[in-house]
């Protein structure tokens, strides 16, 4: 094995091992009960034994963060375009994005159920509002990041207003963008389990993992508390995985950040 | 000098930016078509300056201006600029980059894939078309920046320092080809640079600003019997031409502290 690959993958896993290990020592030395300390075994045994509840919730939580992070997408990247596109509305309209991202969702969270209605739009909503943000911030600053050379050579080959775009402050802003999706994609999973445990309840049964929080929460099921925790930490990953794959496929021929120096 | 009506004539032109120093001071020049003009100066005198100012990239403060005899930002198809840094498309090949000002012209695919291939060829780069400006060396990149000027046709070719970022020896061998292709696609040069060496190598005449403010310290015409090879940097008549140059620029700086 080389020891990049000793790096990348012994020494999480014996970080975990030691963790792990921790863990079933504050388990024997406190003499908690599982209900309030399960043991990992006692985690991975719940999760087992509620495979179904958890695997039909989590693919509903998985349409509500898909929604709500494809809205986020969309939106963020129009939104920042606008900025990018005129001084007068970057000044405009940049201030009141930021009153709504300063303002807590949870605040606004009866407002969205009335007007967005409970079950998934409330949940999409409030996932959008968690992640659009860092998705417009990080592309309005790459729409603006052109060298200033590029751009005089652009102005003085006569390029449109459309050309400049699309061949240069587009593909500038691109890596921006990604890198804005992968923070947007590790809060799409979070706001949509926030939305469900905020809005979802309401949604007949047919609630996601944040309405298994709030079920197991009021049954003191902490163990499948702890395996609801793993299979939401799991989604995470596959939305950052999702953005990862997205971002190598679009950058890695020519940006720097996929250069290998091996 | 040649007798046809200069193709770049500074009269009286003055350049501050806002309420900062005089940049240029009534700085009055002309170019002829044809001739290979190197602006050399101390850090400051506004060589670079007076290159964006012929592009249109910015605007004269007081004086007058002509390019191909009109404003210069009505002059701006028949030019092209190479800067210091390649200022080449990341995400685009060096075939793509070449191709790019043509692209923007509304020139077709095949026709402007076909004159990309032929620029590359010339600046012996035909291998190198697929590949992404990061797997470039420091010199290729600049080869294809030039190619993709030169695939405006420029009738006057600005150079903003664009061999200071390279080691000598590719430098050398760059100032050599840059004559070949001018050889062969024929452009009026105002090539700004730090390097004596290299003014005197490539130019007909090398203008010489004094800095704070930028004014015309000297003009000093270039001319050696027979082709400017390699060997040239080994004839008495190019260091003589050196030394003179270099005495030109001293008293230059001399004069400016």
């Amino acid at each position: 094995m080389k020891r990049r690959d000793l790096i990348v993958w012994l020494l999480p896993a014996l970080s975990g091992a030691v963790g792990i290990a921790i863990w079933y020592l504050v388990r024997a030395g406190t003499g908690l009960q599982s209900w309030i300390l399960p043991t990992p075994a006692e985690v991975m045994g719940a999760a087992w034994a509620e495979r179904a509840t958890l695997l039909r919730a989590a693919g509903a939580t998985a349409l509500g963060a898909l929604g709500g992070f494809l809205a986020a997408s969309g939106a963020g990247l129009g939104i920042a375009l606008a900025l990018g596109w005129a001084r007068w509305l970057r000044a405009g309209l940049y201030p009141w994005l930021l009153v709504l991202q300063m303002t807590p969702v949870i605040v606004l969270a009866p407002i969205i159920v009335l007007w967005a209605g409970p079950g998934l739009p409330g949940i999409i909503t409030v996932t959008f509002l968690i992640s659009f943000f860092p998705i417009v911030v990080n592309t309005t600053q790459g729409l603006l990041a052109a060298e200033a050379n590029m751009a005089d050579l652009f102005r003085l080959y006569g390029a449109t207003r459309w050309q400049d775009l699309r061949l240069l402050r587009l593909p500038v802003a691109a890596p921006y963008f990604l890198a804005g999706l992968r923070i947007a994609a590790t809060l799409a999973p979070i706001g949509a389990i926030f939305g469900e445990y905020l809005v979802g309840n309401a949604a007949g049964g047919s609630g996601g993992l944040g309405f298994l929080v709030y079920v197991y929460n009021t049954q003191i099921k902490i163990p499948a508390l702890f395996a609801t925790a793993l299979i939401s930490c799991l989604l995470g990953f596959v939305f950052v995985a999702a953005v990862a794959w997205l971002s190598w496929a679009v950058l890695h021929r020519w940006h720097d950040s996929y250069e290998r120096h091996d | 000098m040649s007798d046809q009506p200069p193709i770049v004539q500074f009269r009286d032109v003055t350049k501050r930016f806002g309420d900062g120093p005089v940049v240029l001071n009534r700085l009055t020049l002309d170019v002829a078509p044809g001739e290979f003009v190197s602006v050399i100066g101390p850090s400051g005198c506004g060589k670079s300056t007076l290159l964006r100012l012929v592009a249109a990239l910015s605007p004269v403060t007081a004086g007058a201006l002509a390019v191909a005899g009109r404003p210069p930002a009505e002059a701006r198809e028949g030019l092209a600029f190479v800067f210091q840094e390649a200022t080449l498309l990341p995400w685009l090949t060096a075939t793509e980059n070449v191709e790019l000002p043509l692209r923007l012209r509304g020139v077709g695919a095949a026709a402007r894939r076909a004159r990309a291939g032929e620029l590359l060829g010339l600046v012996r780069l035909r291998e190198a078309g697929p590949l992404y400006p990061r797997q470039l060396s420091g010199g290729m990149k600049m080869r294809v920046s030039i190619a993709r000027a030169l695939s405006r046709e420029p009738r006057i070719l600005l150079l903003d320092e664009p061999f200071a970022a390279l080691d000598e020896m590719t430098r050398n061998h760059l100032n050599e080809e840059l004559l070949g292709w001018r050889g062969k696609a024929p452009f009026t040069a105002l090539f700004v640079t730090h390097s004596v060496a290299e003014a005197v190598f490539l130019s007909t005449r090398i203008v010489v600003l004094a800095a704070r403010p930028g004014r015309i310290a000297g003009d000093v015409p270039v001319a050696f019997a027979g082709d400017r090879t390699a060997r040239l940097r080994e004839r008495p008549e190019y260091f003589e031409k050196v030394a003179e140059v270099s005495r030109v620029l001293h008293a230059a700086e001399a004069g400016a502290a």
